[in-house]
Parts: C-alpha cells; sequence; structure tokens
C-alpha cells in the first residue's frame, strides 16, 4: 500500500478521482516511443514529395521520383516512381545481364551450343527453369513423359523428328496428333483384331501367326493404316505417324499388360477408336524466339534424346 | 469545450464516432479509386472492340464451380509487378480483367500456382486429367482430387445467374438495345454469347463443340470448369502492345 501511495505521488493522474481515493495515472510516453513516433510524421511528408501520394479529381500527386526505362522496342521514357515502371526496369536489367548469354545462344547453331562449356552450362541451368515452368506439366520433370498422355523426351524415338529444327517446329506451333477411327463402319470387330495382332507382331511380340497375317492383308490394304505409318509400318515423322516396329508405345499401354489378350485389347482400343489427343500448345505467344531456342538445346542436348538427322 | 465524457456516457454516439474513425483509412485509399482516370485500364483492338469481355454462360458456370470448390483458397488469379512473377507467369495482371469478376478471385495464398494466366497454357485433356488425379500428372503434387467433377452440369439456372451479375454491373443484355450496344462494345460473336434469353442455349452449344472433357455429348460440371480456366488471362492479346504500355495508367 505504501508502494503505491509514493508511485501515485510520482506520476501525473487525470484528475479524476472514484470513491474518494481511486485515481487514474497518466503516464507519460516514452521519449524514445515520441521521438519515433515524430519521425515517421517526417518521413511521410519526405514520401507525399517523393512518391506518388495524395488523389486530386481524376489524378493524383505524382511526386518527384523518376524512373528511366527502355522498353521492348528500345525507346528509352522517364516517368513518375510507380511499381509497373519499376517492374520495366528490373525486366531490362536481368535482360541485359542474361543478353551476353542469350545473344551468343541466338548467334551460335545448334551443334556448335553444345560443345562450348559456358553456353552449355547457360543452357542446362536456364532451360531448367523453362522446361519445369512450362513443359514438366506433361513430359514429367526429368522429361521422361507419361503413358497415353505425353511422349518422352529422353529416348531416341521421335514422333514428329528428333533434329534441332523439328524440336523447334514443335515448341514454337504445337503439335496436335489425329488419327482416324478404324472402329464402326470402317472395320468390324475381327478385322480389328487381327490388325491389332499385325501391329503387335510389328515390335517382335509373338502372336497368332493366321491373325498376323490377314492382319498384315488389312494394314496394307482395306484399313489403308499403310498411307501414314508406312507399308514398313515405321511411320513418319513428316505427320508424326508413330513408328510400330520399335517397342514404345505412347497411346496404348502394352508395356504394361502381361498377357497378349490384354495387349491385344489396348491395341484393339487405339485402332477403334483412333485418336484425336496429344495436343502440344503452340508457345510461339507465351515464350520468346530465344527462349524457344534455349529450351530446343535443353532437349535436344540436355535431355539427351536429340538426333542428328 | 469538447468533453469525452459525453462520448463514454452515450454508447450510441460512441458507436458512430468509432464506426467513423475505423473507416477514415479505408474511404482515403479506396475512394479516389472511383474517380481516378486508368484505375481500369481501356483495353481495347485498333477497331475500337474492348478486349476484355464477360464471361460466356459455360464459362460462368464454370467460375461459380471454381469458387464453390474454393479453388482461390490455395490459388490466386493476381500476377503482381516484379520480376519473378513476370518471368513464370507471364504479364501482370490488369485491373480490366478482373472489371466482370464479382467477386473477383484474386485470392491471397499461394499454395498452388497463380492461375490468371493459365488459359490455353495446358490442353483440355490435360486440364481434365488433372483435376480428377493431379497426382498423375504433377507426383508432387499436394492438390486434392476432383473426381466428382464429371457429373452433369445444372444449367437450368444459368439464365439467372447471369441476371444477377447483371444488376452488379456486367454488361449481360437483357433487351434489344443492350444487344446492340454489346454488338458495338464486343463485336457481334461475342454479343451473342452475353444474350440472356438465349444463355442455356448458347451454354450447352459451347460445351458441346468445345471438346472441354473430351465427350461432345454430355454437358458436365468438368466442361465448365475447364471452359473458364482455359479463358483465364488470355483475353488481352498482349502481342498488340508495346510492354510498356500499361504504364502510362499508373
Amino acid at each position: 500500500m505504501s508502494q503505491g501511495n509514493s508511485q501515485e505521488s510520482k506520476v501525473q493522474t487525470t484528475g479524476h478521482v472514484w470513491d474518494g481515493d481511486l485515481q487514474e495515472l497518466n503516464n507519460p510516453l516514452p521519449a524514445w516511443w515520441l521521438w519515433c513516433f515524430y519521425a515517421t510524421i517526417i518521413f511521410s511528408v519526405v514520401y507525399w514529395v517523393a512518391y506518388p501520394a495524395w488523389p486530386l479529381g481524376k489524378g493524383f500527386t505524382t511526386g518527384v521520383a523518376t524512373i528511366t526505362y527502355k522498353n521492348d522496342k528500345g525507346v528509352e521514357k522517364t516517368t513518375h516512381w510507380n511499381t509497373r515502371a519499376l517492374l520495366m526496369k528490373d525486366l531490362q536489367d536481368g535482360r541485359e545481364k542474361q543478353k551476353p548469354y542469350f545473344d551468343k545462344v541466338a548467334a551460335t547453331p545448334y551443334e556448335q551450343i553444345a560443345r562450348n562449356p559456358e553456353l552449355s552450362n547457360f543452357v542446362a541451368s536456364a532451360g531448367k527453369v523453362l522446361f519445369a515452368d512450362n513443359c514438366a506439366a506433361c513430359h514429367m520433370s526429368g522429361g521422361q513423359g507419361k503413358m497415353a498422355f505425353a511422349p518422352n523426351l529422353t529416348d531416341d524415338s521421335w514422333i514428329y523428328g528428333g533434329t534441332h529444327d523439328k524440336i523447334q517446329a514443335s515448341i514454337t506451333n504445337g503439335r496436335h496428333g489425329i488419327m482416324p477411327a478404324k472402329g464402326g463402319a470402317n472395320l468390324d470387330e475381327g478385322e480389328i483384331e487381327s490388325l491389332a495382332n499385325y501391329v503387335l507382331s510389328l515390335s517382335g511380340e509373338q502372336m497368332d501367326a493366321a491373325k498376323i497375317k490377314s492382319g498384315d492383308e488389312l494394314f496394307h490394304g482395306k484399313g489403308v493404316c499403310f498411307s501414314c505409318h508406312g507399308v514398313d509400318g515405321k511411320g513418319n515423322q513428316d505427320i508424326g505417324s508413330a513408328n510400330l516396329t520399335d517397342k514404345i508405345w505412347l497411346w496404348a499401354d502394352v508395356p504394361a499388360q502381361n498377357s497378349a489378350e490384354k495387349k491385344v485389347a489396348a491395341v484393339k482400343a487405339v485402332i477403334a477408336s483412333g485418336l484425336n489427343k496429344g495436343v502440344m500448345p503452340a508457345w510461339n505467344s507465351r515464350l520468346s524466339a530465344d527462349q524457344i531456342k534455349l529450351l530446343t538445346v535443353y532437349v535436344h542436348d540436355v535431355l539427351g534424346g536429340g538426333s542428328q538427322k | 469545450m469538447f468533453d469525452h465524457g459525453k462520448v463514454e456516457k452515450n454508447l450510441g454516439l460512441m458507436l458512430v464516432l468509432v464506426l467513423l474513425a475505423i473507416s477514415i483509412g479505408g474511404l482515403i485509399e479506396i475512394v479516389p479509386m472511383f474517380f481516378i482516370k486508368g484505375t481500369v485500364e481501356d483495353v481495347k483492338t485498333p477497331e475500337g472492340i474492348k478486349m476484355v469481355r464477360p464471361y460466356s454462360p459455360l464459362e460462368n458456370r464454370g467460375r461459380d464451380i471454381y469458387i464453390r470448390e474454393g479453388c482461390y483458397l490455395c490459388h490466386s488469379q493476381m500476377i503482381r509487378p516484379f520480376r519473378d512473377e513476370a518471368m513464370r507467369y507471364g504479364h501482370y495482371s490488369l485491373a480490366a480483367e478482373s472489371q466482370y469478376d464479382h467477386p473477383f478471385q484474386w485470392g491471397s495464398k499461394r499454395t498452388g500456382p497463380d492461375l490468371a494466366r493459365v488459359g490455353k497454357k495446358y490442353s483440355n485433356e490435360w486440364q481434365v486429367q488433372h483435376l480428377i488425379a493431379p497426382r498423375s500428372m504433377v507426383p508432387e503434387s499436394v492438390m486434392p482430387n476432383y473426381p466428382w467433377l464429371m457429373q452433369p452440369l445444372d444449367t437450368s439456372d444459368v439464365a439467372e445467374r447471369m441476371s444477377v451479375l447483371r444488376m452488379t454491373g456486367v454488361p449481360y443484355s437483357s433487351n434489344q438495345a443492350e444487344y446492340d450496344n454489346n454488338v458495338k462494345d464486343f463485336g457481334a460473336e461475342v454479343a451473342k454469347t452475353l444474350h440472356i434469353p438465349d444463355a442455356q442455349k448458347n451454354l450447352i452449344e459451347q460445351a458441346q463443340t468445345g471438346q472441354f472433357d473430351g465427350n461432345p455429348a454430355d454437358v458436365t460440371e468438368m466442361d465448365a470448369l475447364v471452359a473458364y480456366l482455359q479463358v483465364l488471362g488470355t483475353m488481352v492479346d498482349f502481342s498488340k502492345f508495346d510492354n510498356d504500355s500499361f504504364v502510362k495508367f499508373r
């Protein structure tokens, strides 16, 4: 009680008194706090002068701070400070730092990029980020692809061609694979069964000899499969028809099937209903020509499946 | 002289004054935006057609499903003007691009990536597969599965939904005069999709021709959601502008 009394004597009160002796103390703000508060007020005035701050009718005070940047046409502009102009400056600075590398990638023929350690390091690190942001969603993060969805980019088999030029064309303009349905009015159940047996035999599966023979005739005759997949079934990269003679499957999940019947069923499903999927978007509206070239080298050389011819 | 005892002893007066005090900060920051020219950018083609249009009936239903499933809890739709976001997601979001969004889907948290420009980035087939089973496409994903989206879409109330949006200022047309106005603003093709009396017909037509869920025969919630996702961030054709064209609005 005596302690309370001694405190009472040192500290100001608000002058309110209840029940005779209950008083409200009025401690002054600590000096350090008060000075910090004054400093924030001074800071706000400086801020108002420097940056966009007060609304004025249809406009606002733009402040005296400016930003000078170059836009993508190379035109230099100076404007009052704002986040959009700041971004232009950041993009420009970033571009200028990367420019020597991108210029070198753009100026170096494809075959020589892989031989230049500095450039191939740049492609490997910048390409990895681009690939993860844009390609990995379908082709998976390592480029291994996904059965019945997107092709493997790391093997030697290419649907539309694995040269630098072909890869660049695929990325730039996208791809859309179409195979007409052979079921329904075209071929009956037995004929599709025979075709499936023949197609599986092309990649070395042991199938029923009689069905292979009739499938062979259908492939080169009534089914007109040869017109896209070629007389030898090796496909045509110009139109993106698959090579049927290797053991690589994209749309029919043959490797996962453990019996001949199931393998036939998987191939039959594709022949009967055809394909109108396998859509790869065109990236030219989203990525710059520099970035597409870099990705092309990444897919061809870093993922390692690229072919020379 | 002002006596605070009066305020302390009068609850009604205190309530009014407290509301006034806490709304000052918001009012002076928000209200001027309604008057400052260029808050919502004017984005037009050289022919004077507005690039940002209201959603078609199907996209609109997709947006409702996006909200129903709580997509906004993990996905933002707001690319901020920072270099890292520009490199990953594309051009920063314009105010104009969400001018017909009620409520807007800017979001405030990114557990998943920003979706403001996800439109046309992936194929319809990818979107369908990914919504049904995200980990089948992205093994490290933590997104839940949404297999029930393949259920039929209730299309019966789409006209009412659009009428409500019309009350909030979205220019869906309900009569000939408004329709003609939309033709002038958005072009004839788009104006047709904004006409409320034809909403259900337009919705079914877009779902069947669009191949969103891979099955043209029936109209599913997947059709609507994929149609919505595929239009996000694609209305403004930035190739028609210099990369700094929208700086002048700030």
